[in-house]
């Protein structure tokens, strides 16, 4: 009784958390420029347009840019913060570690406005894509970090001492065992943390510099109505592109879970 | 998010080959949060003291730019809206997201579980901006919600409590950040040792009675997990309050992000965002203690 009530309300409440998601690609597909019911008829107009910004195709640019930069950074980062975490004991250990950490629960405005004090009025740096990079991989780290975490948590420690006690030396240890071992971790890790840079807009707006990334570029669209209807159109490709590599994502951690023989636990975080 | 919960307190011998090596590892993304972290917090909390001259900063310390945020009224309102708007985002959100996480650990089977998961987070990594333009879409003046209640018949005029207001802001952000609050309920649930339900069955407890005195309190770190990972963030969002909030939903950090960005004055800027800061952690670490003393209570 009380179990059917609960499956009601939790696809309810699925309903809810995809209702923006599927309300895309009507209004993508819309031919009215307003933006509201009821739909006016069938329209591939707003993808055509797509193709012809210019200034749209610089920002996807910049935006992939940035998001490549901060995958491999962070997840860098991630990989030395995550090993030491599962692998090390060490003196504070919990406060180094809630540092890293600590970007996953502070308002972002507030990384925003702190970096731009120490870069422009401090060090007196212009601000560019790598301003918008440093800040990225700052609070991308964190994720990688819960990812790889699992991923080095999951290790059987017996096969490395195997491996040292056959003869193999410590780095020649962690690239023949260790680094297949957890590498759909970090695959993983790499494609949450494009994902995260590409959607960011908080900080990028705050940080960005003569070329805007694709949502400052989309922020100012919004501001022209009549472009509102190719935001949509965007935004529908976006959403694919970003449900493929979250998919993909998925498939790595999923893999990772089962090579390293460990019950799914489910999640990324 | 596990990763929070790092050491375990053993330093037997401080600087080992171990800790060597493992001081050694953490050192990179260490550093890089000490410079790109830490030492900017330090630097806005300094900037704070300083004050805007025109076109130059004037660094002498003084605690004017404080005196004028809590003396100015518009200041003081916004930051008094933020906290409400912020606790009625965390209630409306945990509240909500407690029974999923609760379905998904004891209703479905082990072998979706992950699937459940994968979906609830989908939406939250999709375009947030676009996301929360679309809900300006479903809560206008004719839009989805509008437009289906008065198709229906339920309503003759279009409602307008639902846009451009707190209202409207809560809604938003109640969704933007649902998963946040739905997976740490979700591993403190995971966790929960099932014979101790069985227990309390066969010692006479209700369903309701059980779910009280057990299943509740063994819950309750993933729940204060939830409601500071919602309510911290939740003070610093500006795009929300601006696109659906109207004048009567802006939030402290539009405030701040107008100081830094329009009226070019950093210090004060730095002020409101200290301060914000401020009452949020104090607000947490009173929620955490609260917590506590209700938990320690009860056993």
């Amino acid at each position: 009784m009380s179990a059917r009530w609960l499956t009601i309300y939790a696809v309810a409440y699925l309903v809810f958390l995809y209702a923006p998601i599927i309300l895309l690609p009507l209004f993508a597909f819309n031919q009215s420029t307003i933006i509201a019911f009821p739909l006016t008829g069938f329209t591939t107009e707003w993808f055509r347009e797509l193709t012809e910004i210019e200034a749209l195709h610089d920002a996807l640019r910049t935006s992939l840019f940035i998001a490549v930069m901060t995958a491999i950074f962070s997840t860098l980062l991630g990989i030395c913060a995550a090993r030491a975490a599962t692998r090390y004991r060490f003196p504070l250990k919990g406060g180094i570690m809630g540092l890293i950490m600590l970007p996953l629960v502070l308002p972002e405005i507030i990384v925003a406005v702190s970096l731009l004090v120490v870069a422009v009025q401090l060090l007196g740096l212009s601000l560019s894509s790598w301003t918008v990079i440093a800040a990225h991989t700052l609070i991308c780290t964190p994720f990688c970090i819960a990812i790889l975490n699992s991923a080095f948590g999951n290790l059987d420690a017996s096969l490395e001492e195997a491996a040292i006690d056959l003869g193999e030396t410590r780095a020649s240890t962690f690239r023949l065992i260790v680094l297949p071992l957890v590498a759909p971790g970090i695959i993983s890790s790499l494609l949450i943390s494009f994902t995260i840079s590409l959607d960011e807009f908080i900080i990028a707006f705050f940080l960005t510099g003569n070329d805007p990334t694709l949502p400052v570029y989309i922020w100012g669209l919004f501001r022209f109505p009549q472009r509102v209807p190719v935001v949509m159109a965007l935004g529908t490709l976006l959403v694919l592109a970003s449900i493929c590599l979250l998919i993909l994502a998925e498939y790595f951690r999923r893999r990772g879970v089962a090579r390293a023989g460990k019950q799914d636990s489910g999640g990324f975080l | 998010m596990r990763g929070l919960s790092g050491g375990d307190g053993t330093i037997a011998r401080p600087f080992d080959k171990d800790a060597r090596q493992g001081l050694l590892l953490v050192s990179p993304p260490a550093i890089y949060a000490l410079l790109l972290l830490a030492a900017p917090l330090a630097a806005i909390f300094l900037f704070s003291f300083w004050t805007q001259d025109f076109l130059d900063i004037d660094t002498t310390l003084t605690l004017d730019n404080y005196r004028e945020a809590f003396s100015e009224p518009l200041y003081r309102e916004l930051m008094v809206r933020s906290v409400i708007i912020a606790g009625a985002v965390t209630v409306v959100t945990v509240v909500l997201a407690f029974p999923i996480a609760y379905y998904v650990s004891f209703h479905v089977e082990p072998s979706r579980k992950a699937l459940w998961i994968f979906l609830i987070t989908i939406p939250f990594w999709t375009s947030y901006l676009i996301r929360v333009f679309l809900w300006r879409v479903i809560l206008g003046f004719d839009g989805v919600i509008n437009s289906a209640l008065q198709g229906v018949g339920i309503i003759d005029e279009p409602l307008t409590f639902i846009l451009y207001n707190a209202n409207a802001v809560v809604i938003t952000l109640a969704h933007a950040f649902a998963p946040f609050a739905i997976l740490p309920i979700f591993v403190a649930l995971e966790r929960i040792d099932r014979s101790l339900l069985e227990a309390s069955h066969d010692l006479g407890e209700t369903h309701v009675t059980t779910f009280l005195r057990v299943t509740l309190p063994l819950a309750m770190p993933g729940v204060v997990g939830a409601v500071l990972i919602v309510f911290i963030p939740t003070i610093g969002d500006y795009v929300t309050p601006r696109l659906v909030g109207g004048p009567e939903g802006l939030m402290i950090a539009n405030m701040i992000q107008t100081q830094f960005l329009r009226l070019n004055d950093a210090p004060m800027g730095a002020t409101l965002a200290v301060i914000a800061m401020a009452i949020v952690t104090a607000i947490s670490l009173v929620f955490i203690f609260l917590n506590r003393r209700w938990l320690r209570g009860r056993s």
